[in-house]
């Protein structure tokens, strides 16, 4: 076999498990002094793989078909490690508390490692890599999600996750092996060839669907999502909603589209059903919210709904729109985050909706970013998040899709008012005693100021989307 | 010898317990073993299907043994998180675990 090929076709994952094991080394030599730049270090590092990566690859197979690349999965991986670059950038402060303080290198190898995972997901070509890919995603996630150890709430959220993670990875390979027993193959390639839509095939798409939805967190297998999201620590909250909910849900399209073509009709009324659920049920759960990361974990499930919009469609203008939006809703909800855990981390872990009343005479800036994420998640037309619900919507119309667009743009208004609650607390309810002031530190104004960019300039530069456009032929 | 539709109504049997306990079985560890045994009964369907279809070739054996791998890993992560709620609250009854609700 010819080892220079691999180099190109693996960049981003070979990179990424270079920076793995610089991190790890940084960790075991770096001592106490060292410690103190821990992040500026994996976020350098991170960088550099960012950059490294940023031009899309040339398309290719590896290991007999078992890996394989097109251009689109490395504009996949560069967003995706955009976010965990931006995720580690606001996590510094939380890591550099006196509890967590000694567990800074776990926290990073374990975000880089599920990382790892969902590039392998993204690039896989036979079900066993894909099946790697998403354990190597969730098993360290579900350490994330409990490493908070003193806090009771993040062990719940731990156990829930980790439980809810293993059953549906079991719903899921129960499927799978179902359609290794029909179609003798396991290879995406040749699967795809061989279904014929028995209706042992279609259940097997149910089970595959059911356990891929769990990571999605698309209803009606959505139960763990918000005591996930509210136990777990915040920084893994805002991963948790955006890099492994985006990870998911373009293999979720790629498998689709590749392997389960000829089941196009079962998949497509599937798909529809749990669009309509997801946007509905999530958006009257958010209404009835307190806690704030739980109700962005309602926001989110929502949003996932809006995601698979652009896969019913299954062309190529669904592959566009669905990774413009995943990059445009990664800019708002980390800018959201962002501003939820530095208030966190500052006033002593004030998360609910009342905490929040009278927050802009106190923090004007970080107030305005917050309203300006949360208007770009709505979808108000100059902000990015307007423009990528646009296309979502133009190619679920363009599939023929008319009462699910309409339901779905029902559903935007409903989401409107419940975001415009945040808005509301933060610029006109009067509080007796606001979040005091205070000035946050480097990395998240840094993360910030990337997602503040995001928002305001992804919809109007229109050679974003134009360059996804350009990759997105065939799939 | 046995045919294989024997073999897959075990595994089917098997796969529908686990569900039911995961249900209805209220504690975290009944609960991780009925999710052993779903992920058990998809271990027997590929080596059955493997031995009894297509036995030229290996892909079903291979899946199974990188499936066993695999859920011993997430089976060690899963009874780390349950010690550490034991730790916590000295119990290990999903009905102790009620901080987070809708």
């Amino acid at each position: 076999m010819d080892y220079t090929s691999i180099f190109p076709l693996m960049r981003a994952e070979l990179t990424l498990t270079a920076i793995l094991v610089l991190v790890f080394l940084y960790d075991l030599i770096a001592g106490k002094r060292g410690h103190r730049w821990f992040s500026a270090v994996t976020c350098g590092l991170l960088l550099v793989q960012v950059a490294v990566n940023l031009v899309p690859g040339p398309a290719g197979e590896l290991f007999g078909g078992m890996f394989r690349t097109v251009p689109m999965d490395g504009v996949v991986k560069s967003v995706l490690s955009i976010g965990a670059l931006i995720v580690c950038l606001q996590a510094d402060r939380w890591l550099q508390r006196e509890d967590t303080h000694h567990k800074q290198g776990e926290f990073y190898i374990l975000t880089l490692s599920t990382l790892l995972g969902m590039y392998f997901m993204i690039s896989a070509g036979h079900f066993l890599m894909f099946f790697i890919g998403l354990e190597l995603a969730s098993v360290p996630m579900a350490c994330l999600v409990a490493f908070d150890k003193y806090r009771h709430h993040s062990a719940e959220a731990g156990a829930k996750y980790i439980l809810c993670a293993l059953f549906s990875s079991g719903l899921m390979l129960f499927g799978i092996s179902f359609l290794y027993g029909t179609t003798g193959t396991l290879y995406f390639d040749d699967m795809a060839g061989r279904l014929t839509a028995t209706p042992l095939e279609i259940m097997s798409l149910v089970f595959f669907f059911s356990g891929l939805g769990f990571k999605i967190s698309l209803v009606p297998f959505h139960l763990w999502t918000a005591d996930a999201y509210q136990g777990a620590p915040t920084a893994v909250t805002s991963y948790l909603s955006v890099v492994s909910k985006a990870s998911a849900a373009f293999v979720l399209f790629t498998t689709l589209v590749k392997v389960f073509a000829p089941l196009i009709e079962q998949w497509q009324t599937l798909l529809w059903i749990v669009t309509v659920l997801s946007i509905t049920v999530a958006n009257l759960f958010a209404l009835r919210q307190k806690d704030l990361k739980r109700f962005m974990a309602f926001s989110s499930i929502s949003q996932a709904g809006y995601i698979m919009l652009a896969v019913i469609g299954g062309n190529a203008l669904g592959m566009t729109s669905l990774v413009f939006y995943v990059l445009v809703y990664m800019a708002a909800n980390l800018a959201v985050f962002g501003v939820l855990s530095t208030v966190e981390q500052h006033s002593g872990g004030r998360v609910s909706l009342e905490d929040y009343n009278g927050f802009y005479r106190t923090n004007p800036k970080l107030a305005v970013m917050m309203m300006l994420a949360l208007f770009s998640l709505a979808g108000i037309p100059p902000f990015a998040g307007f423009f990528s619900k646009f296309f979502v919507f133009a190619s679920a119309f363009k599939a023929g899709f008319y009462v699910l667009v309409f339901i779905a743009l029902l559903n935007t208004v409903i989401s409107l008012y419940y975001y415009l609650l945040i808005v509301k607390a933060m610029f006109i309810t009067p509080s007796d005693e606001p979040i005091a002031t205070f000035r946050s530190d480097v990395g998240t104004r840094i993360s910030l100021a990337m997602c503040m960019a995001g928002v305001l300039l992804l919809g109007v530069v229109s050679a974003v989307y134009d360059g996804i456009n350009a990759l997105s032929f065939g799939l | 010898m046995i045919k294989m539709e024997y073999y897959l109504v075990v595994s089917t049997i098997l796969m529908f317990v686990g569900f039911y306990g995961f249900v209805t079985r209220r504690n975290l560890l009944a609960m991780l073993i009925s999710v052993e045994l779903i992920l058990n009964s998809v271990d027997i369907n590929f080596v059955v299907f493997n031995r009894f279809l297509f036995p030229e070739q290996l892909e079903g054996f291979f899946f199974t043994l990188f499936a066993i791998g695999v859920s011993a890993a997430e089976t060690a992560v899963a009874i780390a998180i349950i010690i550490n709620i034991y730790r916590n609250i000295r119990n290990i009854e999903v009905k102790n675990l009620r901080e987070m609700k809708w």
